[in-house]
């Protein structure tokens, strides 16, 4: 499996460490609910095919990538900076981050 | 027999070797099979599970039979296959699974056993009774039964693995792929031409066939000529594509050595390529099969296509009066190739009616082979003729061709189905299969030579548009054009005696209608039971066939039958190969500190730290064991001062107007209200509110702090400081960066450190202006280095760090100071007592299931502010009663040792799982306090101060009462430290 990575072009997959799904990005805020917070640590979907997840290019240059891909078919479709996403934390986003799913995620059917 | 004149190896070099001890001679460019048959060897070896006299059936790699091994003692390599192994002076090859020989095996008597060898014998009979499976049954069996064994030792032989990157891969050097090659070599592509064979040509050197008005060897030969002097064209022969994977990598197995008689010994004898290709042409060619006729395995039964290539590539004649049996068009040319060359053509047995008579042989037409016989090799063959009359024919080689199926393999490696083709009765390739790769020439079907140059030619041409470069000039050569008639045909029917598909793991027709039979009509289902097609050669020469036959048995079609499905590796790769570097040590990286020499040389055992080595204590003569050292060393730390490299803790560099807010969002406590010049000790958790990791962050200036981390967590600290910066707060004005090998960095600590220090550095240290928790920069020797007043000992201490260039001299420098000093360097044993004696926490505490509380450090969790962690950590469950928190332990009767990993129970409680009250995390003897100590996580354990419990080790037998302490057992008060 080869990752492209933003800053360094296409690397062997071997060069990334895999953290999980996206949803680790949607930081819920200090007072959320404990239902939210046990969403946000626990409960992931196991999607056949499309999927969004998060790789570190540990031996190479540390970035963390957003990577859409196919886990039925292998098929990378893209891959994006973390630290570059639309509607990153932004400077308010680490002391009072908010929940911020994604509109376009799927509905979480399974989840409690 | 070698015959005058044929052949287009150079014979002008005479190669000797060794086949079961007997000496023979063949030359440059002879496998072991073309020289043994040349030799007039027809025996090779004795097939898998009866023992059977089995000789070569094919040329190449897909071979099932003729497995020798190669080699002796720890380098001998079983089942190489002899149609592979090219000979080199004074090559060692034996024979396998026989004794005492290979012409007398007594195991033969499995043979005459057979009717109870069928399929799926080892369930049925040796169900009973269980017990009896590993003792005996399977013993017993695996004797019996097999092929070459390993040695048994230490292979001390190179292996070596690397990388490559290519616009284009073009796989096989047959016509298809030579004239793709060239094609994407002219239009300037960056090309790897990977060929199996120890030469560039595929079936080009096997056939007497010409290409562009000459004849195919030599067209090959001009080919080559042109490509090698193309900088942008990687030639590899001998480089078997073994996978293909995601992404455009493939596996390849290079043999580098295994054909050189005297190698270097730096010289690899195999290589294993991950290589990276834009696009890929898969120009593999076509295998051809047999037919499943009464005792077709006899050594002389061969495929049509092996007799030609020994015939024309090297000039040998697999017999001296060849029969050929098939089905199709294509064989025939075996009978007029031996012909022309002067071997005798006994007869052309074809099942069709309309058969072609070529030349000036016998033809039957219409009729099948129903027997063979001959002990050790073919003697004689039994036909059925198109009237039904049986007859007898004396031949001592049947060169049998069923069709060809194309060497898709590569194709189905990421889960693509091939599909049917009726006409030439074989599964090709569908586009797409593998993305980027793309089936030409035989390997897609196209049989005619004429067809398959101009698919590659289109191959490329595709290829090279998708890479956007623009194709060169160059015209299709004159070729072959025949179309490849044939009629499917797989089994002999109506005939008596067993006839074989899978060579390799002697599985016969009848065991495949057997398992459809017992019910195992699925093709997954009756390869498992059969065991078809799991030898080494995973069943390239029978699967179709078995196939064939099952659907037969099954009353299905061939495509609804289905095929098994192919996967990585193509052909058996050698784990030393795939693991080429990590043999021994090479298995993982080593770390090494500065003082790493300098330790060795005091004599100090030396033990991992994750992938660190770190001297464990350091004997002085006289000390027996390693608790005389270790107790040395604590009472020196304690009463004069010691030395300590602690260089392998994670440091993290953080700069930025905004670091202080960033470390405060990642530790539990505040640091953007530290003031320059001081450090802080920090606790760090996770999300989930549990412990990550702690240490001290000390602020060098108001926008630099340096973090130092645990040595087991390190790695896990960058990543996790680059996630939570990059995820949450990307645009904040701060880095951080790993600088843990730009420094090292040593323990000074005792009552004597202030001493010791001040002898070292170029100006005398103030100790009023440089309080416990300070830091700031030295000058020692004329430069600069960093001093940290922190103790992990619990005395006077400071940290020094260097960058590590200097590390080896200031760590001798030091050492020999504390010496003088009547001091001494302590190891990591020293080290381990001496935090237990002060209750400081190490990640045999902090193992991941721990929370603040339960480390007793609740108080170090801000209500100001929001950190990573802090949410989760107030969850129901991680607080109050029901937790088990933190304390220290201490043997009534101080002599006895408590043993890490005890567990803990109310004094009278059964020790019982159900009446655990916990766990005991470290434990030491304290020569400071004279008494065993343990730190543990006790159930509600800071209301139980005083109080005693039984302490169990149900591993080490032992059983005492405790009394629950404050886990720090020495100078509570810190009194010492802080000076
Ligand atoms: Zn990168």
């Amino acid at each position: 499996m080869r990752i492209p990575c933003p800053l360094c072009g296409p690397r062997d997959r071997r060069e990334f460490y895999y953290y999980g799904s996206d949803d680790y990005l949607n930081r819920p805020g200090e007072d959320a609910p404990p239902e939210a917070w046990d969403d946000h640590l626990h409960l992931r979907d196991n999607p056949a095919g499309l999927t969004r997840d998060l790789w570190y290019h540990e031996q190479g240059c540390a970035a963390w990538i957003e990577l859409h891909r196919n886990t039925v078919t292998h098929e990378i479709l893209s891959a994006r900076l973390v630290a570059e996403r639309a509607g990153a934390a932004g400077a308010n986003g680490a002391s009072t981050g908010t929940s911020r799913k994604k509109a376009a995620a799927p509905a979480k059917g399974t989840k409690a | 027999m070698r015959i005058a004149g044929k052949g287009i190896i150079d014979r002008g070099q005479t190669v000797g070797f060794r086949f079961d001890g007997r000496d023979y001679t063949g030359f440059d460019g002879d496998t072991l099979a073309s020289a043994l048959l040349a030799g007039g060897v027809r025996l090779f070896g004795r097939s898998f599970k009866y023992h059977r006299p089995r000789g070569v059936v094919t040329a190449g790699s897909e071979e099932p039979s003729a497995l020798v091994t190669v080699g002796q003692g720890a380098a001998q390599v079983p089942n190489v296959r002899a149609t592979v192994q090219e000979i080199y002076a004074n090559l060692e090859a034996r024979s396998q699974n026989r004794w005492p020989s290979l012409s007398l095996d007594v195991m033969e008597v499995n043979d005459l056993l057979a009717p109870f060898f069928s399929a799926g014998f080892y369930y049925k009979t040796f169900m009973w009774p269980r017990s009896f499976w590993e003792k005996l049954y399977e013993p017993m069996i695996r004797r019996a039964a097999g092929l070459g064994a390993l040695s048994g030792k230490s292979n001390e032989e190179v292996y070596e693995k690397a990388w490559a990157f290519c616009d284009l891969l073009v796989v096989g050097s047959g016509p298809a792929g030579l004239i793709a090659a060239l094609a994407a070599g002219r239009a300037g592509a960056s090309v790897i031409l990977a060929e199996e064979d120890q030469a560039m040509g595929g079936r080009l050197l096997a056939e007497c066939e010409e290409v562009g008005g000459k004849p195919g060897h030599l067209w090959v030969a001009d080919v080559l000529a042109e490509l090698k002097g193309l900088p942008n064209v990687r030639l590899m022969t001998r480089t078997t594509i073994t996978g293909a994977y995601d992404g455009g990598t493939y596996g390849a197995l290079e043999r580098v050595g295994l054909h050189v008689a005297r190698p270097p010994k730096d010289l690899p004898r195999e290589c294993f390529w991950r290589i990276v290709a834009k696009r890929a042409i898969l120009a593999s060619g076509a295998q051809e099969r047999q037919i499943a006729f009464p005792m077709n395995d006899r050594p002389g039964v061969m495929t049509a296509g092996a007799v030609r290539a020994y015939l024309n590539r090297w000039g040998v004649a697999a017999g001296q009066s060849v029969t050929i049996f098939a089905n199709n068009d294509d064989a025939h040319r075996t009978a007029r190739d031996l012909a022309a060359a002067g071997v005798k053509v006994a007869a052309v047995i074809d099942v069709r009616e309309d058969a072609p008579v070529a030349g000036d042989w016998k033809t039957y037409a219409g009729a099948q082979v129903v027997g063979t016989s001959g002990r050790l090799a073919l003697r004689e063959i039994t036909i059925r003729t198109a009237a039904g009359a049986e007859e007898k024919i004396a031949t001592d080689c049947l060169a049998v061709s069923g069709g060809w199926n194309p060497t898709l393999h590569l194709t189905c490696h990421l889960n693509g189905r091939p599909t049917w083709r009726d006409d030439i009765a074989a599964f090709v390739p569908v586009p797409g299969m593998v993305p980027g790769l793309e089936a030409v020439g035989a390997a897609n079907g196209t049989m005619s030579t004429a067809a398959a140059l101009a698919e590659g030619l289109a191959g490329a041409g595709a290829a090279l548009q998708s890479l956007g470069l623009k194709g060169a000039k160059l015209d299709l050569p004159q070729a072959e054009n025949g179309g490849a008639r044939l009629q499917a045909y797989w089994q002999v029917p109506d005939a008596k005696g067993r006839a074989w598909l899978d060579l390799a793991n002697d599985v016969t027709t009848k065991d495949v209608r057997l398992a459809a039979q017992e019910g195992f009509r699925s093709v997954e289902h009756m390869k498992r039971y059969t065991t078809q097609g799991m030898a080494p050669d995973q069943g390239k020469n029978s699967n179709v066939a078995a196939l064939a036959v099952l659907a037969d048995a099954t009353g299905r079609g061939i495509p609804e039958t289905g095929l098994t499905t192919f996967r990585p590796p193509y052909v058996p790769v050698s784990i030393a190969a795939l693991g080429a570097g990590g043999q021994g040590m090479g298995f993982a990286p080593q770390r090494f500190t500065t003082s790493h020499k300098a330790a060795c040389e005091r004599g100090a055992p030396m033990i991992e730290a994750g992938l660190w080595y770190r001297p464990s204590y350091f004997p002085r003569p006289g000390e027996a064991t390693w608790r005389q050292s270790c107790d040395r060393e604590v009472a020196l730390v304690r009463n004069r001062v010691g030395i300590c490299d602690v260089s392998t803790l994670g440091k993290i560099d953080i700069q930025g107007p905004d670091a202080g807010r960033f470390l405060d969002f990642l530790y539990t406590n505040t640091f953007s209200t530290l003031q320059p010049g001081r450090v802080r000790y920090g606790l760090m958790l996770r999300e989930d509110g549990l412990v990550m990791d702690d240490g001290t962050t000390a602020r060098l200036a108001s926008d630099h702090y340096l973090m130092t981390t645990t040595t087991a967590a390190a790695g896990q600290v960058m990543r996790h400081l680059d996630f939570v910066q990059q995820a949450f707060c990307p645009d904040w004005k701060v880095r951080a960066v790993s600088v843990t090998e730009q420094w090292a960095q040593f323990a000074i600590a005792g009552p004597l450190a202030h001493e010791l220090l001040n002898s070292l550095l170029d100006a005398p240290l103030d100790d009023k202006a440089f309080p416990f928790l300070s830091c700031g920069s030295v000058r020692l020797g004329g430069g600069e280095a960093r001093l940290f007043r922190i103790s992990f000992s619990g005395e006077l201490g400071y940290e020094i760090a260097v960058p590590a260039r200097y590390g080896e001299a200031l760590y001798r420098d030091l050492v020999a100071r504390a010496e003088s000093f009547g001091g001494c360097a302590y190891g990591m044993e020293a080290l381990n007592v001496l935090r237990i004696e002060k209750g400081f926490i190490t990640h045999a505490e902090i193992h991941g299931r721990v929370t603040a509380f339960d480390v007793g450090l609740q108080g170090m969790m801000s209500q100001k502010k929001d950190f990573i962690g802090k949410a989760a950590s107030q969850r129901p469950g991680l607080l109050g009663e029901a937790r088990e928190q933190l304390v220290g332990l201490k043997p009534l009767a101080p002599e006895k040792p408590i043993g890490a990993g005890a567990h803990l129970f109310d004094p009278g409680a059964a020790p019982i799982r159900q009446n655990d009250q916990g766990y005991v995390t470290s434990v030491c003897w304290s020569p400071t306090l004279s008494t065993h100590l343990g730190l543990a996580f006790l159930r509600n354990g800071r209301a139980r101060l005083g109080q005693s419990v039984r302490l169990v080790d149900h591993m080490r037998g032992t059983d005492f009462l405790c009394e629950v302490t404050n886990p720090v057992f020495f100078d509570p008060e810190g009194g010492r430290a802080r000076g």
